[in-house]
This record gives structure tokens, sequence and C-alpha cells, in this order.
């Protein structure tokens, strides 16, 4: 049974220099109010794992939307990521600052590595990226040919802490994701030491049905509630 | 042509490589206007990679509740008999080669239908997001982009910029011409009656070899 805990109580479990992975694609999926506690902390020197790195401007006007809040307040130092290209901060902070470490992966590769550091897998051998510069990446371990064809492996991602958005979250952790907020999440629940999810609604056990179950209870360490701010419980 | 009207022209072109029932990922940009120019009888399945299969459109955000954005960021919807998933099924669909058609714009193209879209080392690094994954996964991929960059051509003998993929493009539309990748380098199979076949070559660095059926683009 996961523990239920307040929004700081969750993130005073993220330390300086700790390896945390962020669900969401653009904000959408992402625990924005565990972010809004994190952003007002001083923990620093983070290792982020999340698909993007989200925007300046946010949907309902927000000042930085999503991890670009933790981009802006320079707590980043490594960003594991796809897609920048929407948040010039990081840009900034990476080129001209030298301050950011930006590890680019292509999204396919990225959610296969991280859906084979839950799984118990070594890495994840995909044709994408051959020919590139991913080639070169840190995380990437070798070229190998198999029945002829080209394939890259990719090393298996895990991180210390997944903080994580879920839309319905039973007492137990269940989660049912609403919309397209799925993304990223129900892979990093597997691939963390410490999974927090940020429920924007809680509901009574039995309420997700079992077949509706998409992140499943034995994931969860802690759920906080959230939701709040997205004007959407 | 007006330059306002360069994309539109583009997008319609591209509409014409569409069939009823493919399952097609848009990139962001000129690739979304292509869907409104399908004939009535076409119906495709968008696929988009952050994970709906079935993506239907909206306008603001007032339409999204916040759950629902496209894989560009922006508020979207989804079609009835539409679904929702994760982005390793997602990625699966892509690379399986589950996804019919890709459309996407292009830094550079070349000879070899291999593209560059991700990097300007030094200048730009947006990221190449899930464009590396559609080059190599789906199974027709289509680079609709303008046909140079200000008078500086794009489709050049070989990349200079980092590769998004090796030998992936099939087909490029631009508003100058059609042109398809073949195994000994670029054919020429439709020209805008704009352009005469030697400006297309002209502003074109890679050699062109010209279709026997070589015929005006878009007409009608």
């Amino acid at each position: 049974m996961p523990t239920l805990v307040s929004l700081e109580e969750a993130a005073a479990l993220i330390h300086d220099g700790m390896t945390v992975m962020v669900g969401g694609f653009m904000g959408c999926g992402t625990p924005h109010d565990l972010i809004d506690v994190l952003a007002d902390s001083d923990v620093k020197d983070l290792t982020i794992i999340c698909n993007d790195a989200s925007m300046p401007g946010g949907p309902m006007r927000e000042n930085h939307y999503g991890v670009a809040k933790l981009v802006h307040n320079h707590q980043v130092k490594r960003f594991i990521t796809t897609h920048v290209g929407l948040n010039p901060e990081v840009a900034k902070q990476s080129m001209e600052e030298n301050t950011l470490e930006v590890i680019l992966v292509p999204q396919g590769s990225l959610a296969e590595m991280i859906r084979a550091g839950g799984a118990g897998l070594g890495g994840v051998l995909t044709p994408t990226g051959v020919g590139t510069i991913v080639e070169d990446s840190p995380l990437c371990l070798g070229k190998q040919t198999i029945h002829g064809k080209d394939y890259l492996l990719m090393d298996a991602i895990r991180a210390d802490i997944a903080i994580i958005a879920g839309s319905v979250v039973d007492p137990k952790g269940n989660i049912w994701y609403r919309g397209a907020t799925s993304n990223f999440n129900p892979l990093m629940a597997t691939a963390a030491d410490t999974v927090i999810v940020e429920a924007e609604e809680i509901v009574y056990l039995g309420y997700i049905r079992p077949e509706d179950v998409r992140t499943q209870s034995i994931y969860i360490d802690y759920v906080v509630r959230g939701g709040k701010k997205r004007g959407t419980v | 042509m007006e330059r306002s009207e360069i994309k539109g022209f583009i997008a319609k072109r591209v509409a014409k490589e569409l069939h009823d029932g493919d399952v097609v990922n848009l990139g962001i940009g000129l690739p979304t206007l292509v869907p409104q120019f399908l004939p009535d009888d076409v119906h495709v399945v968008l696929q988009s990679e952050n994970g709906i299969v079935g993506t239907a459109t909206v306008d603001d955000w007032t339409h999204s509740p916040l759950h629902i954005v496209d894989a560009g960021g922006s508020p979207s919807a989804v079609d009835a008999g539409g679904a929702f998933i994760d982005s390793a099924t997602s990625f699966a669909m892509i690379r399986g080669g589950h996804v019919d058609a890709t459309i996407l714009g292009g830094l550079e193209v070349d000879a070899e239908g291999s593209l560059s879209n991700w990097i300007i080392p030094g200048k730009k690094m947006p990221g190449m997001g899930g464009a590396m994954d559609l080059l190599v996964g789906a199974k027709n991929v289509i680079v609709a982009m303008e046909h140079t960059a200000k008078g500086t051509p794009k489709i050049l003998r070989k990349c200079k910029l980092p590769y998004t993929a090796v030998k992936c493009v099939d087909k490029i539309i631009t508003e100058m011409a059609v042109i398809e990748v073949t195994e000994n380098g670029l054919l020429l199979t439709e020209y805008n009656p704009e352009f005469s076949v030697e400006q297309i070559q002209a502003a074109t660095e890679a050699e062109l070899a010209i279709s026997p059926d070589l015929k005006p683009m878009c007409e009608g």
C-alpha cells in the first residue's frame, strides 16, 4: 500500500544530484503541482529524464510550464530528453552558458529504454538512429547486425525517483489515465527506485475496474493529491 | 506563386499520396495542412506519436481540457473509434511497420534519400523527437518542404547537417516539383508549370533524372 503524503513531503524525497524521471508530453500528463513545489525548493543538480523540455508559457498562461520551471530555475544539470526546441532556455543554458548537459535520444528509443529499465532487460536493439550521431551518444552501447540488418544497442534507463501524473488513482495506487496523459507515465512507474504519483482524483478502492488499471498498484510508493492547480478536479 | 500560397500548394499535392484507410503520422507545421485537402472518399487514421490513434483536430484550448494534446503539444482530440496509448505502444506501432505514411519537413534531403531536420550543430538543437523512429518505421516517407531555403538548395548530393535517418525518404514534394528517390538517385516525376525543368534543376544541387512520364503537378 502506498503512503499518502503532502506535496511538500513528496518533494522532500528528492535530493540534490538525484536522477528523476518526469512523466508527460509537452506538459500533458505532467505532475504539475509536484513540480511547482520542487521549483520553490532549493533542490539542485538534478538529472531529469523527460520526453521534452516543455515550453516557457503554458496553456493557462502559466509562467514556465512543467519541467520548464526547473530548467528556468537552474535546478537541472543534466537532461535526457528527445526534444527541447520549444524551450529556448535549454539552448541558452547548454550552448551559451554551458551549465546544462543535454543528451538527446530518439523518442521511441527513450520509451523503450525506460521500459527495459523497468522490465529487467539489459538494453534495447533498435534500427532507429543507425548512421546518425545517436551512435556517439553515451547511452548507445554499440551496433549489431542481426539477420543482415543494423541495430543500435541502447542502454536501459532507471532513475532514483519517478514523479508521474495519474488522472484517477485508488488508495492502493492503481492508476487510470485520462485522454493522452499516459504517454511516458506507465513506463516511468516501472523504472525508478521510488515512484510518486500525483493524483488528479483519488477514488475509493474498486472504483477503477481491474481490467481498466493501466499502472498497477505494486509500482507505486507514494500518492499525493494534486490536480488542483490545473483546474481539472 | 505568391509566398503565402506555397504551403497550401504543397499540402494539396501531398494529399494525393494518401489512400483511404492509411495510418498516417504528420510532422509539425506544413504537414498538418494535408488532411484538409483529402477528397471526401479518402479517410485516413491519424496517429500522433504522443499517444493517439485517430487524432481529430480542435481550434483552441477551450476544446481540450488539458488531457489531449497532439505531438506538437497543441490541443487536440480523438475521433470516434480512436484510442489513447502510451509512448512505448505508440513507437512499437511506428517502428513495427504499422504506420503507412509519414509526412515531415526537412532542412536537407539528399540523392540517397537521407534526411537532416533535427539539429544545426552549435546553433540550434531542437532534438529529433519522434522523427528518427518515424523515418525508420513508416512504410512511405514523404518529405514536404519548400524547394530551397531562400534560394539556397535544400535537395543536395549529400546532406551536410547531421542525419535524422539515412536512405529513408521515398518522395520529396515541393512547390516546384515531385521527386522520387530511386536506387539510381533522384527522379523528377512532376513539375510545377510555373517553372521550367532547367529552373528546377538549377534550384537543386543533386542531379535530377527526368522521368519519361514527366507531367505537370496538381492540375485541378
